[in-house]
């Protein structure tokens, strides 16, 4: 009889644990998810309230797939597990068998216990519903506060400004995102959210938020006692493994899910990925627990080996991430920000402080690549980084990673001229530059 | 119960929010100007007319745009566009959508009812070529206006994207030009922005003769038709794709580049409506091969049995398709069904080109590494209605012979996964991205 595999959330981790293992394998495969019946694609829940897509948009795949596959969605809440008898509760009252189970209910947002916290118009952004409540609490409204410097913040912050809501933004951090960001990039990002109308407060935090006699939000106070009236308080100081459903299971947990680098939990045939998950050691140079869409998607491309009876080692691989700060896109690839011994920095912005290229490399080879308003090839980028190049083969060689459309203004010469100026007696040239002309006759395996 | 009253909307008006309703209300003047032009009053005085019905909305139009242009910073601009009634196909959509149709109906069958208004065009046809306006001028100059004026929209919008912003002025330069100002001069009906078999008659045997006839220019013009269609063609296609023609050069993706612009969302994106749109438009072109084939054989072979029929079949032809396809519906529908129905699902030109993409070009748009999220906005903004998403979530090549190589879908992308390159054809289908399975 064929193996029952459950997978507890529909977000691009348990998607894609389910799509691997449907490859594999002709287990009967079960997504359970109470947020939503179809995946969606969390990241662009934005779009949705900017009215840039509808909700049928930001589905990653048309409503028939499911089928034709095989992957039965349930869209029901889990109570809890049943780990001797392997069962999953549903809050329908029924219950479902497991002979495999993965745990992939990602994360719920932050609220470090505030005063005002529950009121009505003060909320995270994280699920659908949250989406639902926003609507909702931003019907009509003037001004809206966020808690928190991250990329929700300014996400949130985007969104809110497309409807004409004035915000301010309250951040803890002397400068936006700077444990992410390196120095210039997030001075960058300040002048660009300013740019936007935003009212960004550095090195602020919040001490209470204040409601009206009917609990609706009505201002908040920061720690120098000022108040901002608003109707809407944003939190979005970051976010936590959502680990409900594993409690009072007998699986060890502690702020996530504990697992092992094959993502098998304390308790056999029980794993978990994604948001929830907590490695017990972590990775080097990663974080015990990754919440990024690209990791929870390579978790469960490990995992659905492992499920199909190869056990295979989640592999970090080399750090990428990605994102857009307002106008302003973002790709980093290894390791940018992370103080590596004895690590140089090339760093070249424009004039008009809207790109930036940030090469962090040592002596020996070239560690990381940091992109704003400028696109580089992932596989380029990788390929440098692995094969540890040196500075001045990757600098000669820089037209090759350059990904931005045709007809875009390349900077890699001014690049290459700002390194020969930073080190003296260097003379590197730029070999190879992005040209229309090649593109047009070369039959190499690259494009260009 | 002393709840605070909040008063919505209740913002400061900023200058710009002056300047734009300035623009519109121009617009809104200039439309009513348009409307009494349909009236004999316009005997009054053309000129006057004429700058009140045309030159009025298009001041209007380009006051308004220069406002989104100061109250805004670059990047991309599409927020709101599924809510508002214009673009999502709401009340705005729909009356425009009847607007434009009826426009097209009056111009192409009932030119009678347009006599005033086309009288207010004397004026600039006299000065043009010495003959009066008749409803082919007003609706040259109209089409070429809407692309010039919505050209400037489609530069302030995508300001920051000089893919864009040159693809844009090559779509107004090439209307303007070789679609309006030289045929306006030559008068004898020949567009040099269109070959066969778009224009299916510019490869017909009358045309041959008649050009012929008329001497060097005309001689010129069926040599320059030939080697468009026959050379050039292929060869661009080969190394550029489809998009040298339909998103750079070609009359009806100016207007679909431009005026269609925000109406990209409404194009069908379903697997269904991609099998229909293969089925429609191999068949146009099959028809339209056929029936050049027989007007050929008809003119050499004096009593060839089927050229009654294929100078029937012809006159059909160009009633359903090239009159109500490619005018009507292909313009009229702009705000349901996106700006590229007629390029999507009727246009021979497009299947040929589609097919020399499909198997001989070195065209594609790749994905940049692992880097896609699922977020649809590619999907989502893409007027042939291809799923990109679907190809760029799988870290596939997207090939396909309906792109036009708007490049809007690498623009709108949130994580610069998307690229418009030229690459050697070998190897462009295979699936190698190791990020994503």
């Amino acid at each position: 009889m064929a193996e029952n595999i459950v997978i507890i959330g529909n977000g691009i981790t348990g998607i894609t644990a389910a799509r691997h293992i449907r490859k594999r394998s002709g287990s009967n495969i079960f997504v359970i998810s109470s947020e939503s019946k179809y995946f969606y694609s969390r990241t662009a829940l934005m779009y949705v309230y900017m009215g840039h897509e509808k909700f049928e948009n930001i589905k990653p795949y048309e409503d028939h797939f499911w089928e034709k596959n095989r992957i039965e969605l349930l869209f029901e809440h889990v109570t809890g597990i049943n780990t001797e008898k392997k069962q999953v509760n549903l809050a329908s009252g029924n219950t479902l068998n497991y002979d495999k189970l993965i745990i992939a209910t990602g994360s719920r947002s932050n609220k470090f216990g505030w005063k005002g916290q529950d009121l009505h118009g003060v909320q995270g952004l994280y699920s659908l519903q949250d989406l639902d409540l926003l609507e909702k609490n931003t019907r009509n409204i003037g001004r809206a506060v966020i808690v928190g410097g991250g990329l929700i913040g300014i996400e949130l912050a985007e969104m809110l400004r497309s409807r004409n809501i004035e915000v301010t933004m309250l951040v803890r951090e002397k400068s936006y995102w700077d444990n992410i960001l390196p120095a210039e990039e997030s001075e960058m990002i300040n002048r660009h959210i300013r740019d936007h109308h935003i009212d960004l407060r550095l090195s602020s935090e919040l001490d209470e938020i204040r409601g009206d006699s009917s609990s609706r939000v009505r201002s908040i106070i920061m720690k120098t006692g000022e108040e901002i009236e608003c109707q809407l308080v944003g939190l979005t100081v970051g976010v936590r493994p959502n680990i409900e459903v594993a409690l009072n299971s007998g699986i060890e947990t502690n702020r996530g899910i504990l697992v092992n680098e094959f993502l098998e939990s304390s308790v056999k045939d029980v794993y978990a990925a994604g948001d929830c998950a907590e490695f017990r050691t972590a990775f080097p140079n990663r974080k015990n627990i990754e919440q990024v869409w690209y990791t929870g998607r390579k978790h469960a491309e490990a995992i659905a080996q492992t499920v199909c009876g190869n056990r295979t080692a989640y592999e970090p691989g080399i750090w990428f991430n990605s994102a857009k700060f307002l106008d302003i896109e973002y790709q980093v690839y290894g390791l940018i920000n992370m103080n590596i011994q004895e690590e140089k920095n090339l760093y070249w912005e424009n004039k008009e402080g809207n790109k930036a290229v940030r090469i962090v490399y040592t002596d020996e080879c070239v560690q990381g690549f940091n992109l704003m308003g400028i696109r580089y090839r992932h596989e380029v980028c990788e390929k440098w980084i692995r094969e540890k190049y040196s500075i001045e083969k990757v600098i000669e060689n820089l037209g090759e990673a350059n990904f931005d459309p045709e007809f875009f203004t390349q900077y890699e010469k001014e690049l290459t001229e700002k390194y020969n100026l930073e080190n003296p007696g260097k003379n590197i040239r730029l070999k190879r530059s992005r040209k229309l002309f090649r593109s047009l006759f070369n039959n190499s395996k690259e494009t260009a | 119960m002393n709840q605070e009253i909040l008063i919505p909307g209740d913002q400061p008006v900023s200058e710009n929010t002056v300047m734009k309703k300035s623009g519109l209300a121009l617009f809104s003047l200039g439309m009513l100007f348009f409307l009494i032009s349909f009236t004999s009053v316009t005997k009054f005085s053309p000129v006057l007319f004429f700058i009140l019905s045309i030159i009025l909305p298009c001041a209007g139009a380009l006051m308004f745009f220069t406002a989104q242009l100061k109250g805004s910073l670059p990047g991309v601009k599409k927020n709101n566009i599924q809510f508002l009634s214009a673009t999502n196909r709401g009340l705005i959509g729909w009356t425009v959508a009847v607007f434009l149709t009826g426009m097209y109906i009056l111009i192409y069958w009932f030119p009678e009812l347009l006599e005033n208004l086309i009288r207010i065009f004397d004026p600039l046809s006299y000065t043009f070529n010495g003959h009066p306006a008749n409803q082919w001028f007003l609706y040259g100059t109209l089409y070429t206006i809407a692309v010039l004026v919505m050209g400037v929209r489609m530069i302030v919008h995508n300001r920051h994207n000089k893919y864009q912003i040159i693809r844009t002025f090559s779509v107004m330069f090439f209307q303007l030009v070789l679609a309006y100002l030289i045929p306006m001069f030559i008068q004898n009906g020949f567009f040099f922005t269109y070959f066969w078999p778009l224009k299916q008659d510019y490869l017909f045997p009358s045309s041959y003769e008649y050009l012929v006839k008329s001497g060097g220019l005309g001689m010129f013009m069926f040599f320059w038709a030939a080697v468009m269609t026959f050379i050039a063609t292929p060869v661009l296609t080969y190394f550029y794709g489809k998009r040298w023609y339909c998103s750079w050069v070609c009359g009806c993706g100016a207007m679909a580049e431009t005026l269609g612009d925000p109406y990209r969302q409404n194009s069908d994106k379903s697997l269904t409506s991609w099998k229909i749109e293969r089925w429609m438009v191999n068949s146009v072109l099959l028809i339209i091969t056929v029936i050049t084939a027989l007007i050929w054989i008809d003119s050499a072979n004096k009593n060839f049995m089927l050229g009654e029929f294929a100078h029937t079949a012809n006159k059909w032809y160009a009633f359903f398709i090239s009159a109500m396809f490619a005018g009507v519906i292909g313009v009229g529908f702009y705000p349901l069904m996106g700006a590229r129905v007629w390029c999507r699902f009727g246009c021979p030109m497009a299947a040929v080109l589609g097919i020399f993409q499909k198997f001989f070009s070195r065209f594609r748009i790749t994905v940049n590494g692992g880097q896609c999220i699922s977020c649809g906005n590619c999907s989502t903004f893409c007027e042939m209605g291809i799923d990109v998403k679907s190809y760029a979530q799988r870290g596939q090549n997207v090939i396909r012979a309906s792109c036009v190589g708007c490049g809007v879908c690498s623009e709108v992308c949130p994580r610069g996964v998307l690229r418009l390159e030229n690459g050697p054809v070998e190897g462009r289908y295979e699936l190698n991205n190791e990020y994503l399975r």
